[in-house]
This record gives C-alpha cells, sequence and structure tokens, in this order.
C-alpha cells in the first residue's frame, strides 16, 4: 500500500544539480490569505534546495471542520478528495512517481494524516468514503503525508548549512511546536515529549535555540472564535517563558499558533504591562533569511509583532528591510 | 416564421405551452409521471415543464423564460426504483417514465446586505456574510445537484482561499436557481456566495478595459446626443419602423 521510503538527500544526489525534485504539494486556506508569509518563504527557501513543491489543482479545505459525533466518516471526506488530487497528480507523471504529499501548515498536515491513516486502516471506511465519491476516482491508499520539516530533515542539516549565505549567528529563538506536529504520537513527526526538529534545523541555519519549557502548552487553538482573554492569558505564558529562557523570537510552523501568539501581543500588552514584545515567525522565514532570499520571499510584513528591528540590532534584516 | 406578425405577437407566441393545439390522437409515445404525488399521462418527448402543462396546471410560479436561463424552475425528482435524488430545471429536462417530481419555487435563505463600496477586496468579505462557508466538507453535493453543471463545491473552495477570479470563472453561469443551497448538508448558500465574489471581483479584480474609458469619453462628449434626441422625438410608427429594418443576425 505505502511506497518504499525515499530518502530526499539520495534523491536529490541522483537528479543532479540542475533537475529539481517536484513533490506535490498541499497548502491550505490559510497560506492564502492570513499565512502568505509562511508560503513564500518555504516554497523560495525549497527551491534553493533543489526542491519544487507543485500545487495541486483542484484542492479543497483539508477537512479540519470538526465533528464531536461517533459517525463522523463525512469529514473525512474533504481530506480523502486531496489525497485523490495528489494519487491524480502522480499519474500525470508530474512528479516523478512521488507518492508523498508535502504539507507546510501542521494543522493541515495533522488533518490529511489522520484521515489517510484511518482509511489506510479501514477497508470499511475507505469503501464508503470512495463509493460516496463515486464521480471520483477511487484513493487506493498510496500517499503518503509528510510536513516540510520532515522532507527537510531528510535532506540534511548539512546541506542546509551549505546552502547559508547569512548565517542567523547570535540570534536567539525559541522554537514553538504546539500539538499538531506532535500529536497524537502515530501521527507526530518527532518525539512528542522533546522534539527537536525545529531545534536542530534553526542550528543548521546558525540561529541558538533556546528551551523554552512552554513549547508544547496550548496556544489556545480555536477559542480566539470567542475566547480571545483566555488565548490571550495562554499566550502570555508561553512568550513570557521564551524571554526568561532568554529568547528574542520564537518560530512555528502552524497558522493558528502564529495568530495567537502573535496577535493576541495586543490584549497582552493591555493586560500586562510588564510584557515585552516578541516576534513569532515562520521556521522558514528565518530559513528565507539565512538563505540570503530577498524580502518578498519573507513578507515580515505580514508579521504582526514586526521582527525588523530585532533582526537590524542583530544585522540581519538584509538590505532593504 | 410569419414575419408579417406584430412583435407583441411573436413573444407571446414564444412563451406560450407547445403542447397548445396538439391533438392526442398523434401521439405515440406516453410516459407516466408523477406530480407531488399524482400519477399523469404525458406524452414522452415534452420537458418537465411542458408534461406538467399538458396535464393542466397552470404555471404562476416556477416559471420563468422556458429557456434554461432564469433559474425559476428548479425541480426535484426521484426515478422509480432508484434511491438517489435528482434535480434539474423543468425547463430543460425531458420527463421520463416513472419520474416522480415536485417544483421548488423558491429557495428560503437569508441574502446578506452590503454596499460592496464599503468591503475589503479579501477573503474575509465571505466570513463576514457567509460564515457558514467555513463549514463546507467538501461532500461535493452542491456540485451534483446543480442543473448547470457547475463546479459549485469548487467555487465555494475558492471563497474559503480568497481567489476571487476562480470563483468568477467557476460561478459564471450560475443561474441562483438554489438547488444547490437546498442540498448543501452545511447549509452553505452557495449561490448568494458566489454573487457577493463576482460583484467582489467585479469592482475591484478584474482589469478595466481601455475601450470602456473611451467610450465613456466619447458619451460625456455628446457624440451620440443627437443620435438619442432623434429616437426620442421619434413616433412609434417610426420606431417600429426602425427596429424592423435594424440590423440583426436572419431568422434561417
Amino acid at each position: 500500500m505505502t511506497s518504499e521510503k525515499h530518502n530526499a538527500a539520495q534523491t536529490l544526489e541522483k537528479a543532479g544539480p540542475s533537475k529539481k525534485t517536484r513533490f506535490p504539494y498541499y497548502p491550505g486556506c490559510t497560506l492564502k490569505t492570513t499565512a502568505q508569509n509562511l508560503e513564500a518563504s518555504a516554497l523560495a527557501s525549497a527551491e534553493v534546495l533543489g526542491i519544487e513543491l507543485v500545487e495541486l489543482p483542484r484542492w479543497n479545505c483539508c477537512g479540519v471542520v470538526s465533528s464531536l459525533a461517533d459517525d463522523d466518516l463525512i469529514h473525512h471526506v474533504a481530506p480523502v478528495r486531496n489525497l485523490i488530487r495528489a494519487q491524480e497528480m502522480r499519474a500525470a507523471g508530474v512528479v516523478d512517481g512521488e507518492t508523498r504529499l508535502v504539507t507546510l501548515c501542521s494543522m493541515c498536515f495533522n488533518t490529511l494524516k489522520r484521515s489517510n491513516a484511518r482509511v489506510k486502516e479501514s477497508a470499511d471506511d475507505l469503501k464508503t468514503i470512495n463509493e460516496f465519491m463515486y464521480l471520483e476516482d477511487d484513493y487506493d491508499g498510496g500517499v503518503d503525508v509528510v510536513h516540510f520539516l520532515e522532507v527537510l530533515r531528510d535532506v540534511g542539516h548539512e546541506r542546509i548549512s551549505e546552502a547559508v549565505k547569512a548565517p542567523l549567528a547570535g540570534l536567539k529563538v525559541a522554537p514553538y511546536y504546539g500539538c499538531t506536529l506532535l500529536r497524537p504520537k502515530e501521527i507526530g513527526i518527532d518525539d512528542p515529549e522533546a522534539p527537536t526538529i525545529q531545534d536542530d534545523l534553526l542550528r543548521a541555519l546558525g540561529a541558538e535555540p533556546v528551551d523554552n519549557p512552554y513549547k508544547k502548552v496550548c496556544c489556545g487553538s480555536y477559542q480566539i472564535v470567542q475566547n480571545r482573554d483566555a488565548v490571550a492569558d495562554l499566550a502570555y505564558d508561553i512568550l513570557r517563558h521564551a524571554r526568561i529562557a532568554g529568547a528574542e523570537a520564537m518560530t512555528t510552523c502552524c497558522p493558528l499558533c502564529a495568530f495567537n501568539l502573535d496577535r493576541s501581543q495586543r490584549e497582552i500588552g493591555e493586560k500586562h504591562p510588564d510584557h515585552e514584545p516578541m516576534p513569532v515567525l515562520y521556521i522558514t522565514q528565518l530559513m528565507a533569511l539565512a538563505f540570503g532570499l530577498p524580502p518578498e520571499c519573507m513578507r515580515f510584513d505580514l508579521n504582526y509583532t514586526n521582527p525588523k528591528a530585532l533582526l537590524l540590532s542583530t544585522s540581519l534584516a538584509g538590505e532593504e528591510a | 416564421m410569419n414575419t408579417s406578425t406584430g412583435i407583441m405577437e411573436r413573444i407571446a407566441q414564444s412563451t406560450s405551452s407547445v403542447t397548445t393545439g396538439v391533438d392526442a390522437a398523434d401521439i405515440k409515445h406516453w410516459v407516466t409521471i408523477y406530480v407531488m404525488g399524482r400519477a399523469y399521462e404525458v406524452p414522452a418527448d415534452l420537458t418537465i415543464m411542458t408534461a406538467m402543462e399538458f396535464a393542466g396546471y397552470r404555471l404562476i410560479r416556477s416559471c420563468g423564460c422556458r429557456e434554461g436561463f432564469c433559474g425559476a424552475c428548479a425541480t426535484v425528482f426521484r426515478r422509480e426504483g432508484e434511491y438517489k435524488l435528482q434535480s434539474a430545471l423543468a425547463c430543460q429536462t425531458k420527463v421520463e417514465d416513472g419520474m416522480y417530481l415536485v417544483q421548488i419555487p423558491f429557495t428560503p435563505a437569508e441574502k446578506a446586505v452590503y454596499d460592496i463600496g464599503q468591503e475589503e477586496y479579501a477573503y474575509s468579505v465571505f466570513n463576514k456574510h457567509y460564515p457558514e462557508v467555513a463549514r463546507c466538507v467538501s461532500c461535493n453535493t452542491c456540485t451534483k445537484s446543480c442543473p448547470q453543471d457547475l463546479e459549485v463545491m469548487d467555487y465555494v473552495q475558492a471563497a474559503i482561499k480568497g481567489d476571487f477570479e476562480a470563483l468568477t470563472e467557476a460561478s459564471f453561469d450560475c443561474i441562483q436557481c438554489g438547488l444547490c443551497a437546498m442540498r448543501c448538508p452545511a447549509e452553505i448558500v452557495q449561490y448568494h456566495v458566489a454573487q457577493l465574489g463576482r460583484r467582489m471581483y467585479g469592482r475591484y479584480g478584474s482589469p478595466t478595459p481601455g475601450h470602456l474609458g473611451e467610450r465613456l469619453a466619447e458619451l460625456k462628449d455628446g457624440k451620440f446626443d443627437e443620435a438619442l434626441d432623434a429616437l426620442v422625438s421619434a413616433t412609434t410608427e417610426k420606431l417600429e419602423e426602425l427596429y424592423a429594418a435594424r440590423e440583426r443576425e436572419s431568422d434561417d
């Protein structure tokens, strides 16, 4: 059912310097709206590493519309439909047989991977969903959902270090993991208790990862919709402990975490006069910065807590920042 | 067609029931349809709309242009022995034997009131006026119910992504019959969402055609004033003569 495990580094070497490795890529709604800085920085950084992320045609919502009902199969229709799009892309020869579907938003990653695991495990569920979607080709269970951070881990941090043109020397960064990259354990991409995947990448970029004991504490998630106050309290603790640990900025891969930690700083500032604003960046923005890419690849203008002062003070801002 | 007939008569003829004046003895093929549960024998080559008129219904709702453009004649039906519920436009769909049907003359749907001049050209406009779009589970039921064969789910997803151009392209042929909204398990009002999207795209997204500006300038400079004045002051007879002699495609 699943394909053989590829090693991206080997694939890249085989392909040679001129040929790009193409992956099917699922963006998700926030990457086209509030998190355009995540998409722009990830796509541009991937290109530096010889990776082309090819957007799925006709992708729909990942399926994050959650259900509390026991029979929630209808909520797996959306994710499986996206997996069919990846299957179609492979069948059309666009991605050279690649079975992995790359995601950037960790919420989309979690949703798609969980549905994929469910239909791979349950032939009955897969059959029901395939029959319901009779206008589509049947999903054959042959797609593997991965997060971009996993692709980077496969590429190898050594190789990433080689691509760094402007090392983030001296920048103290607290990676924030949240929940969707780590839990449930079978879905997560790293040790759910002691994750290091962002720390390792930051080190490869020349930054100094800082350990924040609150790196896995809930950001408040969708409470932001009707209880901004609760989210501000949670975010305040997460940001405060990052500061205590010595961090100057935080990184994440989740547009919802980024929204809660970054945008809530207005409310936090009003409630807690001692709060010092802290930039919350997508880790791919720091990667694009370290790769010496132009400002339009970072889109720092979309970060609520402006990181430019910090980056200027550490002379990392780049020419136009 | 008799070209000497008056224009108003010709319009009246074109919208009258085609079954008028047909002798039942000349009809060879008959089918049985069930309108709201009651059986009627009707000629097999009629549309649902004309079959209902043949059966004696006088349509004062669920009937508009009779040409598949106005979206007034939304119909749901089920074929005898089939579990699947189908939908169609009554004026565009032929009757089938064993068809159970009902007309849907009106769709109860919330329609947002907004001033597009005051709205931000961003995805958030959909969340603001039609927050139900976020409930889409991508089941594609809307697409399956669309009598225009539009990719309705795709344009709802385009709204979620804030892609006004894709939404406009995919929804352009919508005739607002409302069948998508009647079938949607997430209670999204797809056709109103699409209309908001197209209005926003028309106002802020689509390129302004150069020739429009030129024509507006010509209007302002009075280029057509004389011709318009001549029409305004013309007699009815003169107008009819001009209309009959207008530049047009031939009837053949």
